[in-house]
């Protein structure tokens, strides 16, 4: 590996390994400003994975980074993200500095060339999937595109533009030239790497005309925020909810130490004893059976709530999933128990729509009333609440003025083992106005804000006697 | 078995994996090729049956090591991952000595002879160079995690009885998880991490094509064309690459020659395995199949 290897983004003629680890290290810092962690010792591995690898290829760069510096799927959406704004930035201020334009060096073609033959080649790029054909092509593409003088100098515009002047659509479409044969079919996802690069070179394009680069954007502007529809929010859900159960079913157990309160097997220690010639060295305890939680979902479906029903009807659905001894109830006037329409049916939106139906929330007023829900709640299952049981409550606490019972609910955690309560306002909106959180706040075990995936881990962390995440 | 050296490329160690059976993607070829290269461990994460357990295999097959394979379960300890002492045959030490005094024996009975070794030992004890799995590492406790460390980093055991056993050649070291809980950093910083996803269309074509090669490529291409439909329902248990393959061989079986309606609903059962799935697949691929259904669906 000579100093004067290309880098991946165009040559870079003098800037040998010192500047090369100058940069990978901003890019290091770079990342654990957006909260990746990377230690020391990855950057070392990063940089002896650099040495085994030609830096020529782009391709073999990233992975040889990415598989030293992060070590989750989460982290990689983020290397993923950082990385092409990383090193696209830093290639272009260097160009910039140097005067260095791509101008006049390749592609000359596009003055040439056909626009029926540049589609079909694109075509072609785009169904092989050849990254380096797709973005050298783009370069065509832009080229012949100026030439028509359609520029609109906005590149988000210009991309569309383009794609739509190429005729390039996801799904078959028929020959343009008549002969009925059928094009291959375009993925939507190979075609947005085919528009990621047009951006990219329009964006370069834009660079070289004005010689500064745009500012650069926190992260968080650009795409980090968790998917919010219902549908895509139930995977991030159903995860949370999974780590949850483990951590519910082994809680407060590895902290007791392993071997108090254990009985020995008589048995199976005189049978290991024969290994022994007969001496019991080595003592069988029996097996302790975890314990199996039993919990006690109360989920508050009221217009007050409409926003993070959704939401919460989400969690309901994973831990369903997840735990076997689970009993739901959703109540707004009164409450009433889905267990059974969780159980059997497994269709998310089939689920809203049944409980909004049949669900027999005795909806009269359409106000929620948190006394009466305890009232009737402890009436319902009192008999089986037991230290071992939890109970989670979801819900604003917002009563409508209506008399809270507190003691009522005192009673609940009394008898259950233990109770949490999700609120889907954030903390500064508790206690103000009807809302009397700060009543059942101090019979709770816990009693956290959640309304996003994020606070649902932290819950589960807290829970699990861990540290809180950091927001 | 006679190990092959270290591959000089990336493209020499995607050879070499393709010819033990195995279509890596570029990011499974490189982390592969640096695991050589650096000798250090992999850590490898991914929704179930998309090869991770595979590689492993097909690594050594690709570089002529033996495989050894530790399964990881809860509960699992150090007697039955690192070494045991062989009780019997000390006790038999001991009564064969007859007169010896105590001793000449307690030194002796502490000795190679008597240990039993269990799969990461093995790996770390073994004069040829092997291929160390250990599988489904998400499984186990957080200690036995911590017990790996020193193994991971520095490849060497420390036996209280005999000292540190190092490793006289480098294993290559898979680890695989499912994601079903997080492993510690610790853990994870000693890895090379990758992530191993559902193939893109053309490479699970491929795939299919070399386990099932008297497939015509038209109903490949048809069914990975399904399977990829299917995985994107929200289902419990999406089908996997192996899912892909043994459906092809059952539509081969069964001598389809296209995965119409009919045929798509008696082989629905190879692909879809929870009855809850089973409806929902039937409801919403089913239909869009040609042909007339063979009984109304449930």
């Amino acid at each position: 590996m000579s100093p004067q290897a290309t880098s991946p983004y165009g040559p870079r003629a003098d800037t040998g390994p010192p500047g090369m680890t100058a940069k990978l290290l901003r890019f290091c810092e770079e990342l654990r400003g957006e909260g990746v962690a990377v230690g020391t010792s990855e950057i070392l591995d990063a940089f002896a994975a650099l040495e085994q690898v030609p830096w020529t290829s782009q391709e073999d760069f990233r992975e040889a980074l990415a598989a030293t510096l992060v070590k989750s799927q989460e982290d990689r959406r983020l290397f993923e993200l950082l990385f092409e704004r990383w090193f696209f930035r830093t290639t272009e201020a260097e160009a910039i500095e140097r005067g260095i334009g791509e101008e006049g060096q390749r592609h000359e073609g596009g003055e040439r060339l056909d626009i029926d033959e540049l589609r079909e080649q694109i075509r072609q790029a785009i169904v092989e999937g050849n990254d380096g054909e797709m973005r050298d092509l783009a370069r065509l593409a832009i080229a012949a595109f100026g030439r028509q003088g359609e520029g609109s100098g906005v590149v988000g515009v210009d991309v569309q533009r383009i794609r739509r002047t190429l005729g390039l659509s996801t799904g078959a479409q028929q020959a343009p030239d008549g002969d009925g044969g059928e094009l291959p079919p375009i993925e939507r996802e190979d075609l947005s790497r085919f528009e990621r690069h047009l951006r990219r070179e329009l964006e370069r394009k834009l660079i070289e005309r004005t010689s500064t680069l745009p500012p650069s954007r926190p992260l968080a502007e650009l795409d980090r925020a968790l998917p919010t529809s219902p549908t895509q929010d139930l995977a991030a859900v159903h995860r949370a909810v999974s780590q949850m159960k483990r951590r519910l079913a082994t809680l407060g157990q590895e902290q007791r130490g392993r071997r108090k309160g254990q009985a020995v097997d008589v048995r199976r220690t005189m049978r290991s004893s024969l290994q022994t010639g007969g001496v019991p060295l080595y003592l069988r305890y029996r097996p302790k059976r975890p314990r199996r939680p039993e919990i006690y979902v109360l989920c508050d479906v009221s217009t007050s709530v409409t926003s993070a029903s959704v939401f919460f009807l989400s969690v309901l659905h994973a831990l369903h999933d997840s735990f076997r001894k689970l009993r739901s109830f959703v109540f707004i006037e009164r409450i009433s128990e889905v267990t059974e329409i969780f159980e059997h049916e497994r269709d998310f939106r089939e689920i809203a729509k049944r409980i909004s139906g049949e669900g027999g929330v005795a909806d009269v007023s359409g106000y929620t009333d948190y006394g009466r829900v305890w009232l009737e709640f402890l009436t319902e299952i009192s008999d089986d609440l037991d230290p071992r049981s939890t109970v989670i409550v979801l819900g604003d606490a917002r009563t409508n003025g209506r008399e809270p019972h507190a003691d009522v609910f005192a009673q609940v955690s009394e008898r259950a083992g233990r109770l949490f309560w999700l609120n889907p306002e954030p903390k500064l909106y508790w206690n103000y106005g009807d809302s009397v959180m700060a009543a059942y706040e101090r019979y709770c075990d816990g009693a956290f804000e959640c309304w996003t995936t994020r606070h649902l881990e932290n819950f589960v962390n807290v829970v699990a006697g861990g540290v809180p995440a950091g927001e | 078995m006679n190990a092959t050296p270290t591959p000089a490329s990336v493209a020499e160690t995607k050879q070499a994996l393709a010819e033990a059976n195995y279509l890596a993607d570029e990011s499974a070829a490189l982390v592969s090729f640096l695991a050589q290269r650096l000798g250090k461990p992999v850590l490898v994460e991914g929704p179930a049956g998309v090869g991770k357990t595979e590689l492993a295999k097909a690594l050594a097959r690709a570089s002529g090591r033996e495989l050894i394979r530790l399964q990881c379960y809860e509960g699992l300890d150090e007697a039955k991952a690192l070494y045991e002492w062989n009780y019997r045959k000390q006790l038999l030490r001991i009564q064969a000595g007859g007169e010896a005094g105590w001793e000449e024996v307690h030194d002796d009975i502490f000795d190679k002879e008597f240990l039993l070794e269990r799969p990461l030992m093995q790996a770390i004890a073994s004069s040829e160079p092997v291929v160390l799995l250990i599988d489904e590492i998400d499984k186990t406790d957080q200690e036995f995690e911590a017990m790996l460390l020193e193994l991971l980093s520095d490849f060497q055991i420390t036996i209280p009885e005999l000292g540190q056993v190092s490793a006289t050649t480098m294993p290559i070291v898979v680890l695989t998880s499912n994601n079903s809980r997080e492993l510690t950093e610790a853990l994870k910083r000693r890895c090379l991490y990758l992530w191993l996803d559902y193939p893109e269309m053309e490479r699970e074509m491929e795939i299919v094509h070399l386990h099932a090669p008297e497939l015509p490529e038209a109903l490949a291409r048809r069914l990975v064309e399904v399977i990829r439909m299917v995985r994107a329902l929200d289902l419990k248990k999406p089908p996997s690459i192996a899912e892909s393959i043994d459906w092809a061989r059952t539509l081969l079986l069964m001598g389809a020659e296209d995965i119409d309606r009919e045929t798509f609903e008696q082989s629905m059962s190879i692909i879809v395995k929870h009855r809850t799935d089973i409806d929902l697949v039937a409801e919403r691929v089913g239909v869009k199949l040609s042909g007339a259904p063979t009984q109304t669906p449930s």
